[in-house]
């Protein structure tokens, strides 16, 4: 369980709420995807991975098809390299087949500035032509600094910038939830 | 994660972390170069001077390769062709490149010392392609990430470097860097290539070539480098090869998974048989392919952001 300070958290989601969510983003995926046809899940290391297996999961046990799922890596075309004090270590990049005339699903664990969409998308386009990006996350707390809209989202959780949004998951912090905190 | 220092001089200024920070990157950055569309734009608008006062195709196209896939322009200076001939001073020329405002200045030189020199007059960042027989730091960290990539770790195995050790930068680089992993290694050479004290780098020593065989994991062939042999070391190049060459009947009291480096260009016959260079245990090419994502993992971590600890 990750350190945090109580008086200064909240959850805003629990085990069960993520569980919901992901399972009404799986159907709305495929109600308006019509299937998996043509359908690849790539996730934004690290949580939005993990998220991305889930959807993968999920989506099995009610279409009984399995969707390829993998990571697309947004660090080495992020805008913010030369700018920012701390340098990103890069994460995995794995896309499992030709991405050329498919539909996309990028899932990413929280939606605020969209920068880190707009690289992962540069990153995308590198490895071929989509016939369709698509995107899935599981919080958007607004704030946007780019022309970016999700196309699934889990909850709208309206925040101050001053607030800092965090999923945690049992792959990788040992717990499902998603809390907010204030930052002084 | 971002190396706190300016310069890549050496390995034995590195610790054990941040040489494993390096190769970590360098394998995340092996996709890029298996990609079809070979290029980041990570690095775009820095500039890397490659400035070699010594011949060289694998160091300098590899160091070039990495630069252009980050999206850096990448400019080479050989050294026959430029104002050097007229007797301008390595302090001048480095200046004067410095005025044009590059990121960084990867740098190869027969004497030893001269990139941790360069490194004080320049602010840009200095990166040590070969000095002398001092180092040659990208060199160790591309055999170091064969090694892992192929072993699947380091630590506990059984190097033997066998060659021109008191010649070899790539010998003091690679004795630094695996020992500091946790490997033991051992050198291997006639007695006139081996400097005395050697082994307070942390290493042993042998002049017999199936000792150093015998039991070892991995066996890093040195090139005879002709060009440095000012006083004859060994009698004739034929002696040489026939007590330190490589060849299939000196590899039948090698273990069974053992693999063959060689920094390259290879003297065939010399210190390495072709049957060797080019059979099942030699990963020469794969250090090639390696050397590009280990360079690109230092223009990463060297030029990409400001210079700070980063806190994630």
């Amino acid at each position: 369980m990750p350190w945090r300070d109580p008086l200064k958290t909240r959850v805003v989601m629990d085990e069960m709420a993520i569980e919901r969510a992901i399972a009404r983003i799986a159907h709305e995926i495929l109600e308006r995807n019509k299937g998996t046809d043509r359908l690849v899940l790539l996730g934004i290391p690290t949580r939005g991975y993990h998220l991305a297996l889930r959807l993968q999961k999920k989506i099995e046990e009610i279409e009984k098809a399995t969707v390829p799922a993998g990571a697309v890596d947004a660090t080495l075309y992020r805008d913010d390299l030369g700018i920012k004090k701390t340098q990103p270590s890069l994460k995995k990049m794995e896309i499992p087949i030709s991405i050329d005339g498919k539909v996309i699903v990028m899932v990413d664990d929280v939606l605020y500035t969209g920068r880190t969409i707009r690289a992962a998308m540069n990153a995308l386009m590198d490895f071929g032509r989509p016939l369709a990006i698509k995107l899935a996350v599981l919080v958007d707390r607004g704030h946007r600094e780019l022309p970016i809209k999700a196309d699934y989202i889990g909850k709208n959780l309206p925040t101050s910038a001053k607030e800092g949004v965090k999923l945690h998951l049992k792959e990788v912090d040992g717990v499902n939830e998603v809390v907010v905190t204030e930052e002084d | 994660m971002k190396l706190k220092r300016k310069d890549l001089l050496g390995i034995e200024e590195l610790d054990r972390s941040e040489i494993e920070q390096i190769l970590s990157t360098a394998e995340s950055f092996k996709e890029v170069s298996a990609r079809e569309i070979k290029k980041v734009p990570t690095l775009r608008g820095k500039t890397v001077i490659n400035l070699f006062y010594e011949p060289s195709t694998r160091t300098r196209t590899s160091f070039e390769i990495a630069a252009k896939r980050m999206s850096a322009d990448a400019v080479n200076i050989s050294v026959s062709t430029s104002s050097v001939t007229k007797g301008e001073t390595l302090k001048d020329t480095a200046k004067n490149l410095e005025a044009m405002r590059p990121d960084c200045i990867v740098v190869r030189h027969s004497s030893s010392g001269t990139p941790q020199m360069l490194s004080k007059y320049v602010a840009c960042s200095v990166v040590n392609a070969g000095d002398g027989a001092h180092e040659h730091p990208s060199q160790a960290l591309l055999d170091m990430l064969t090694v892992k990539e192929k072993k699947g770790r380091i630590e506990g195995l059984k190097i033997s470097i066998i060659g021109d050790i008191t010649h070899s930068r790539v010998a003091r680089s690679n004795i630094y860097g695996f020992t500091k992993l946790g490997a033991e290694v051992t050198v291997c050479g006639p007695p006139t290539m081996i400097p005395p004290g050697i082994e307070k780098l942390g290493c042993s020593v042998t002049t017999d070539m199936n000792d150093a065989i015998r039991g070892a994991d991995v066996v890093m062939m040195l090139r005879i480098q002709m060009e440095r042999q000012k006083e004859s070391l060994f009698p004739s190049v034929r002696e040489y090869s026939r007590l330190y060459g490589l060849d299939d009947a000196r590899l039948n009291g090698a273990k069974n998974d053992v693999i063959i480096l060689h920094p390259g260009p290879i003297n065939r016959g010399v210190e390495i048989s072709s049957e060797v260079a080019d059979g099942p245990y030699s990963l020469i090419l794969d250090q090639v392919t390696n050397g590009v994502a280990v360079r690109m993992a230092i223009f990463y971590m060297l030029l990409g952001g400001t210079r700070e600890e980063s806190h994630k």
